[in-house]
């Protein structure tokens, strides 16, 4: 990469600005444990970690990437920040206000302003509902559109996602795999959001299919100036459309920061080795050198104490087995945090 | 030298009230020794119809209308079930994208293993036992023996692909077919077990035809790529041709429109507009008509496979006549 792509991502040097602004969500010391199914007796209930001490900020405006592997608690950070659930302990604030211990009655206010885009269109759409009916649902409920005017709004959210007007009165059924995840969008803006929630929203999708629904989530957020969380496992996708990205692995964040200074230093050895594991589409470098991981990755239910990511680490130390690492800048002041202490010590990357 | 496998005109319909959908139309292609082989297109497209049709797994209401599929000398589709079953597993095995469903579920995974050890090598039990947790040890289980004794809930997905790939190989088969083997997989588990099968296959000096949809996992494999486009062969060509050459309009657009961790990002991905056409077999003109960049009224004729140089073929008539130069 060259100095040519800070211009392409004019958007990046919007959000630097930002950053001296209030977060619009911030996520605090988040834990989320789920009981394991099928325990019933015995005092100590295995829980399963999904979530296990998580910080975060999101500004206003900015596409927050998570990445992670299947397990590794992104899309129950994601839950949590819509308000699908309540975090196990710690809190998440959206405009200074405390939503995972608000009352029903006044959380229902604001998830309005809280939605949740989902990967399988299938399963979240009504089958026995025609989208007229899936995209009026939340705005009757939630009464932000007049009966008289619902007809028109339904046309515009549709013409908004790219979905012919004509289409309204169809079942999920008879659309493509992109259309489900258009309607599933339009859904989403239905009740005119600020933050929303994607969750692996193209990973179902074919790959031509997978470009559309990308530009027009980016399209929409310039268009109606929308914060994005996008959780994912493909690297690609997150890169493209994300400014900021934190990467997980069970249950914590390993490393966040800026897209292009992540992908251009990447510290974390876990970052690296995810990194190193996606494929590139370039024939004649398929005998790089890289890290290829070792093992799986542990239970969630019983995490190695320490570094949780030492069983697998290349570069573990003993130390690594002990010591439970901090997410730190990696330079005074820098925006870019890293929870590996060894390759912090270092230096790498960073002298 | 001979080709390993020669398919010759396939032409595969499916049969759904009395209706005839033809979703392989006519395709030609061989894999020799030794190679990695890759079909690649989208869902429905039908690379996986393909692939089943070889050994004669396809859905009861599939029918394959017309071709020949050649495996050294003798013609599978016109085997008898009986006379096939010699050549599955033994000669040429399949690896499938969902593992759940091609493991039995109570049966213990050294079960299954020694005993199509048994059926198909003949061996004696405790030999058959032997070998398995040798092959096992072979695909990364370190941990063999007590692979062995579980049932394939108890496995992870990673390592219930790695016992599939065992079984595969089990009987030195000279042809895999690896239908999309990881794509249920994590990122870091997919490189483990991508490089698993290359190292494998080379060892082995087995032949694969890998179908996917992944164009990295194409670009970090595959010695030549078969472009599948709406039941059609698009393109066929080397993998370096494919990356650095691509001639079909459908080629450059697919690899323009996925989102790399390699190189600049452009502000907004190239996509290929509108979708897939149904009902594809009744389009008389290029399928990829509607939605190519490049179409001209000619191009509303059939159209057939091109020699764009060595080993290099594309269905269009314009990247045929050197038309579409590649910028």
């Amino acid at each position: 990469m060259n100095n040519t792509d800070s211009k392409k991502f004019s958007f990046n040097g919007k959000f630097q600005e930002n950053q001296h602004i209030n977060p619009l969500i911030i996520v605090e010391g988040l834990k989320k444990f789920y009981p394991v199914k099928g325990q019933v007796l015995g005092r100590n209930k295995p829980v399963i970690h999904a979530v296990d001490g998580v910080d975060l900020e999101i500004y206003e405006g900015e596409t927050l990437g998570i990445v992670g592997e299947s397990g590794c608690g992104k899309s129950t950070v994601g839950r949590q920040i819509v308000a699908l659930e309540r975090p196990t302990s710690g809190r998440i604030l959206y405009r200074g206000e405390d939503i995972s211990h608000m009352p029903v009655s006044k959380l229902r206010k604001i998830r309005t302003d809280l939605q949740m885009v989902f990967q399988d269109s299938t399963s979240s759409l009504n089958p026995r509902k025609q989208v007229y009916e899936i995209l009026a649902a939340p705005m009757l409920y939630h009464k932000t559109v007049k009966k008289e005017n619902i007809d028109n709004e339904i046309d515009r959210l549709l013409d908004l996602v790219g979905l012919p007007k004509a289409m309204k009165y169809r079942y999920p059924h008879e659309f493509s795999g992109g259309q489900r995840q258009r309607i599933g969008i339009a859904k989403a803006l239905s009740l005119n959001p600020k933050v929303i929630v994607c969750d692996e929203p193209v990973s179902a999708l074919d790959v031509s299919v997978q470009a559309q629904i990308l530009n027009l989530l980016k399209e929409l957020q310039e268009e109606l100036k929308l914060t994005y969380v996008f959780i994912a496992h493909g690297l690609g996708a997150v890169r493209y459309i994300s400014n900021r990205i934190a990467i997980m692995y069970l249950g914590r964040i390993v490393e966040i920061a800026d897209t292009k200074e992540l992908f251009e230093n990447p510290v974390h050895p876990y970052t690296k080795a995810l990194f190193d594991a996606s494929p590139l589409p370039v024939p004649t470098l398929r005998d790089r050198k890289r890290i290829i991981l070792k093992g799986e990755i542990p239970s969630a239910i019983s995490p190695p104490q320490g570094c949780r990511f030492h069983t697998r680490c290349p570069y573990a130390l003993e130390s690594c087995t002990t010591n439970d690492p901090m997410l730190l800048p990696v330079k005074p002041g820098s925006s870019h945090k890293v929870a590996c202490p060894v390759l912090l010590a270092k230096g790498e990357n960073h002298d | 030298m001979e080709p390993l496998l020669q398919v010759k005109d396939l032409t595969v319909a499916f049969i759904e009230d009395k209706r005839q959908t033809v979703v392989v139309d006519a395709a030609n292609f061989t894999v020799n020794a030794g190679e990695i082989l890759c079909i690649v297109g989208e869902s429905g497209c039908g690379k996986s119809v393909t692939a089943l049709s070889i050994l004669g797994l396809l859905s009861p209401n599939a029918r394959i209308l017309n071709g020949q599929v050649i495996f050294e000398g003798r013609d599978l589709l016109s085997m008898t079930e009986k006379e096939l079953d010699r050549i599955r597993g033994n000669e040429i095995a399949m690896i499938f994208q969902d593992v759940m469903n091609s493991l039995n579920p109570v049966f213990t995974i050294g079960n299954q293993l020694t005993e199509a050890i048994r059926i198909h090598m003949g061996y004696d039990k405790k030999s058959a036992k032997d070998y398995a947790v040798e092959i096992l040890k072979k695909v990364g289980l370190p941990d063999a023996e007590a692979v062995m004794k579980k049932y394939p809930h108890m496995l992870s997905g990673g390592m219930q692909q790695r016992v599939m790939i065992a079984m595969a190989l089990a009987c030195k088969p000279k042809l895999i077919i690896a239908d999309e083997p990881t794509t249920a997989l994590d990122v870091t588990i997919q490189l483990q077990i991508m490089k698993l099968l290359a190292d494998l296959q080379k060892e082995f000096k087995m032949s694969m035809i890998l179908i996917t949809h992944d164009i990295g996992l194409v670009a970090e494999l595959a010695d030549r790529v078969i472009i599948m486009y709406a039941g059609h062969f698009m393109e066929e060509a080397s993998v370096y041709q494919i990356f650095e050459k691509p001639a079909h309009p459908y080629t450059r657009a697919l690899l323009k429109s996925v989102p790399t961790i390699y190189g600049d990002l452009e502000k907004r991905l190239p996509s290929i507009p509108g979708t897939v056409p149904d009902r594809y077999q009744d389009i008389e003109c290029c399928r990829f008509y509607d939605r190519c960049p490049y179409k001209i009224p000619s191009c509303k004729e059939a159209q057939p496979y091109f020699k764009i140089g060595q080993n290099h073929y594309a269905r269009c008539h314009r990247a045929g006549k050197g038309e579409l130069p590649y910028e």
